[in-house]
């Protein structure tokens, strides 16, 4: 039985778990059982996947991985990772949610409701929205979490609601030994409402390899704004897929800001289905890589209807041997008529090691649309380094208030100031 | 303050400089001028440290230090100050921030502690008002959007600002208008002073109405070929640079 289980394939492995534990997981077992099935169809994408070309996720999931070698955090080390004094905070500690620690009681603002995912079960939202955008078959990653997902958060805006503070959703990984986390995460924000919600991605003392496949659905109402942010800063053990799956009603405003501050690995999976119109999406992103890292963003945006604006800026600086890729498909479908849809990556490639990739991918059925896409990658300007040396400035202070300027382009996006604040400070550090 | 001497300098493999000598004083105001291709902008750019030109023979000594052997912000830093002739636009970087850090890495090169920020604000007025630079400019990224004559007047605001022993003005004139030109003539006589030298680089004697040359040089193929006082930009304003061509005999 040993022998026979150090043969299995990584997949095999993960089905494994699935049936040990399925007694014990949330919610409709024949939802997970579809999702299980769709995962083993698709299996584990190697490097000739067209979708996960650039990432190794047979790497990353080499050796052992269990559900349930985790940490339990003090509440020292969960104080030490919040770092908006004026937030509403949510704790996902290892892929569940934390009630000790999250602020899910009565002192929520009026029309908030936040709560462990698997007690909204019954809420009719919960029905109507579970797993219903994050399609099983489109990704074995969301096939994977969507049956061995454990837990998460539910948060609900209300009608009309508009929350002031900010929601900043902790998702902290801390592992005893290897250990797959897939947290499942469902915001849903009704008609005319309007949210912040920030997610911070890290890992905690972990000696170990964690493997974090996050799932978060979003689904914003007619009318409703909302303003999302992704923070990740992942220790060196730390591995992340994080799928951002995102569903617009009529006339929404929905503006995502990705920031890859660190982490061994990051692929971030986001998708965004207008589906309705007068829709706007802001899609935002930075990601500063040095060592080994890997840094993978893949970006959907699905415009299903008349008269939309999707506008898409990600811009990077890369350094040693890591790499970098960024790939932005944009879908155009044939009723989606006077659309507007914008797509930008600029890279700065500071070593001759490093990597980048880029691929724009734009599929338009509609006849009249306007759409655009533009890379660039390059070395930091000659130019400007010497202006700034004409002036007193050293070569590695030219340098840094330049890739400064290059990052701002994206940091001025962010509209919580304190956030902001804190995104700068950890740039500034990086380019010391 | 500024002794050439022999400087030869090329660009990928052409040979633009060919021995130059140049002394400036404190206090004095030397014009060069010179038709196009005579070297004008490459003597600018040797000055300043710009990498791409090589010096494959003679020196340049500033203050006693030979100026060859430091990098560009160690020259900024002893003093020299280029005013370029296209100042480069740095979306991202504010002016401000930008010439407090300038400020400072020179401060702390002479052992100074930063800049308090009052005196720095002060300054900043004061010498924002020296070129007529409105604040909102000021506080914009560095020449991003400016007007030709906006970008022109920037460079001597951050002349103002760091307050150089010898400023080097790159055709500073080009693509001013009248109004621009008497802006940025104006600063540069407001800062002149016995301990400080302005070296004038032009095409045209126009510039040099307003900034009152001390020494009037004719920059050609490479060499100084006449030196003079100043009427000798009115001569060759008005007999045209071909007269240099045929005193030198080329």
């Amino acid at each position: 039985m040993e022998a026979g289980l150090k043969t299995m394939t990584i997949k095999d492995k993960l089905i494994a778990e699935f049936e040990s534990a399925k007694n014990t997981l949330f919610g409709d077992l024949s939802i997970r059982e579809t999702a299980l099935e769709a995962f083993s169809t698709q299996g584990i994408p190697n490097r000739k996947s067209e979708e996960y070309k650039y990432v190794n996720m047979e790497l990353v999931l080499k050796g052992e991985f269990s559900l349930s070698a985790k940490n339990k955090l003090t509440t020292q080390q969960i104080e030490k990772t919040k770092f908006l004094k004026d937030a509403i905070v949510v704790v996902i500690e290892n892929g569940i949610l934390n009630k000790e620690y999250s602020q899910i009681a009565s002192t929520l603002p009026k029309g908030l409701l936040i709560k462990n995912i698997s007690d909204a079960l019954s809420d009719d939202c919960f029905q109507k929205y579970y797993s219903k955008s994050a399609g099983v078959n489109s990704d074995p990653f969301i096939a994977l979490n969507t049956a061995l997902a454990e837990g998460g958060v539910f948060i609900h805006v209300a009608k009309g609601a508009v929350i002031e503070q900010p929601i900043h959703i902790l998702h902290i990984a801390s592992v005893s030994s290897s250990a797959i986390l897939n947290s499942r995460n469902l915001i849903v924000i009704e008609e005319n409402a309007q949210t912040t919600v920030v997610e911070s991605y890290l890992t905690v003392d972990s000696k170990f390899k964690s493997f974090s496949n996050a799932l978060t659905e979003i689904v914003a109402e007619e009318n409703s704004v909302v303003d999302h942010y992704k923070i990740q800063e992942e220790e060196e053990q730390g591995y992340l897929l994080s799928t951002t799956q995102i569903l617009q009603k009529k006339q929404s405003v929905f503006s995502t800001h990705t920031f890859t501050l660190s982490g061994s690995l990051v692929r971030n999976n986001l998708n965004i289905v207008l589906d309705g119109e007068f829709i706007e999406s802001h899609l935002n992103g930075l990601y500063l890589t040095n060592g080994n890292q890997v840094i993978d963003n893949h970006t959907l945006v699905d415009h299903r209807k008349p008269n939309c604006n999707s506008n898409e800026l990600y811009k990077g600086i890369i350094e040693d041997k890591s790499s970098a890729t960024f790939n932005g498909k944009i879908y155009v479908r044939k009723d989606a008529q006077k659309t507007n849809a914008f797509q930008s990556n600029k890279n700065i490639l500071l070593s001759d090691d490093g990597t980048i990739n880029t691929k724009p991918q734009l599929e338009i059925y509609a006849d009249d649309v306007k759409c655009s896409h533009g890379t660039s990658t390059g070395k930091l300007d000659a130019d400007k380094i010497f202006y700034l040396r004409a002036r007193g400035l050293s070569e590695a202070s030219a340098k840094k208030l330049l890739m400064h300027a290059f990052a701002s382009e994206v940091v001025d996006t962010v509209k919580v100031e304190e956030l902001r604040n804190y995104i700068e400070t950890k740039i500034s550090k990086r380019f010391e | 303050m500024l002794s050439i001497k022999n400087l030869h300098a090329s660009i990928d493999g052409k040979e633009i400089l060919r021995g130059i000598n140049l002394e400036v004083k404190a206090g004095e105001v030397h014009a060069i001028m010179g038709p196009n291709g005579s070297g004008k902008s490459t003597l600018s750019s040797v000055l300043a440290g710009r990498e791409e030109y090589e010096v494959t023979e003679g020196e340049i000594i500033f203050n006693g230090k030979n100026l060859l052997e430091l990098a560009p912000e160690d020259r900024a830093r002893e003093g020299v100050f280029l005013a370029f002739q296209y100042p480069v636009e740095i979306p991202g970087v504010s002016n401000v921030n930008f010439l407090k850090t300038a400020l400072n890495e020179i401060r702390a090169y002479k052992g100074l502690e930063p800049m308090e920020a009052k005196d720095f604000l002060a300054r900043l007025k004061e010498k924002q008002k020296l070129v007529e630079l409105d604040g909102k400019l000021a506080n914009r990224s560095v020449n991003e959007g400016f007007s030709g004559g906006e970008k022109k007047r920037n460079e001597i605001f951050q002349m103002a600002m760091l307050e150089p022993k010898l400023a080097i003005l790159d055709e500073t004139d080009s693509g001013l208008d009248i109004d621009a030109l008497r802006i940025v003539a104006g600063g540069v006589n407001k800062l002149k002073s016995k301990d400080n030298a302005t070296i004038v680089i032009t095409h045209y004697q126009r510039l040099l109405d307003y900034i009152v040359p001390d020494v009037v040089h004719i920059l050609y193929n490479g060499k100084i070929v006449k030196s003079g006082p100043k009427e000798l930009a009115l001569e060759l304003e008005a007999k045209g640079y071909d007269f240099i061509k045929e005193e030198v005999g080329a």
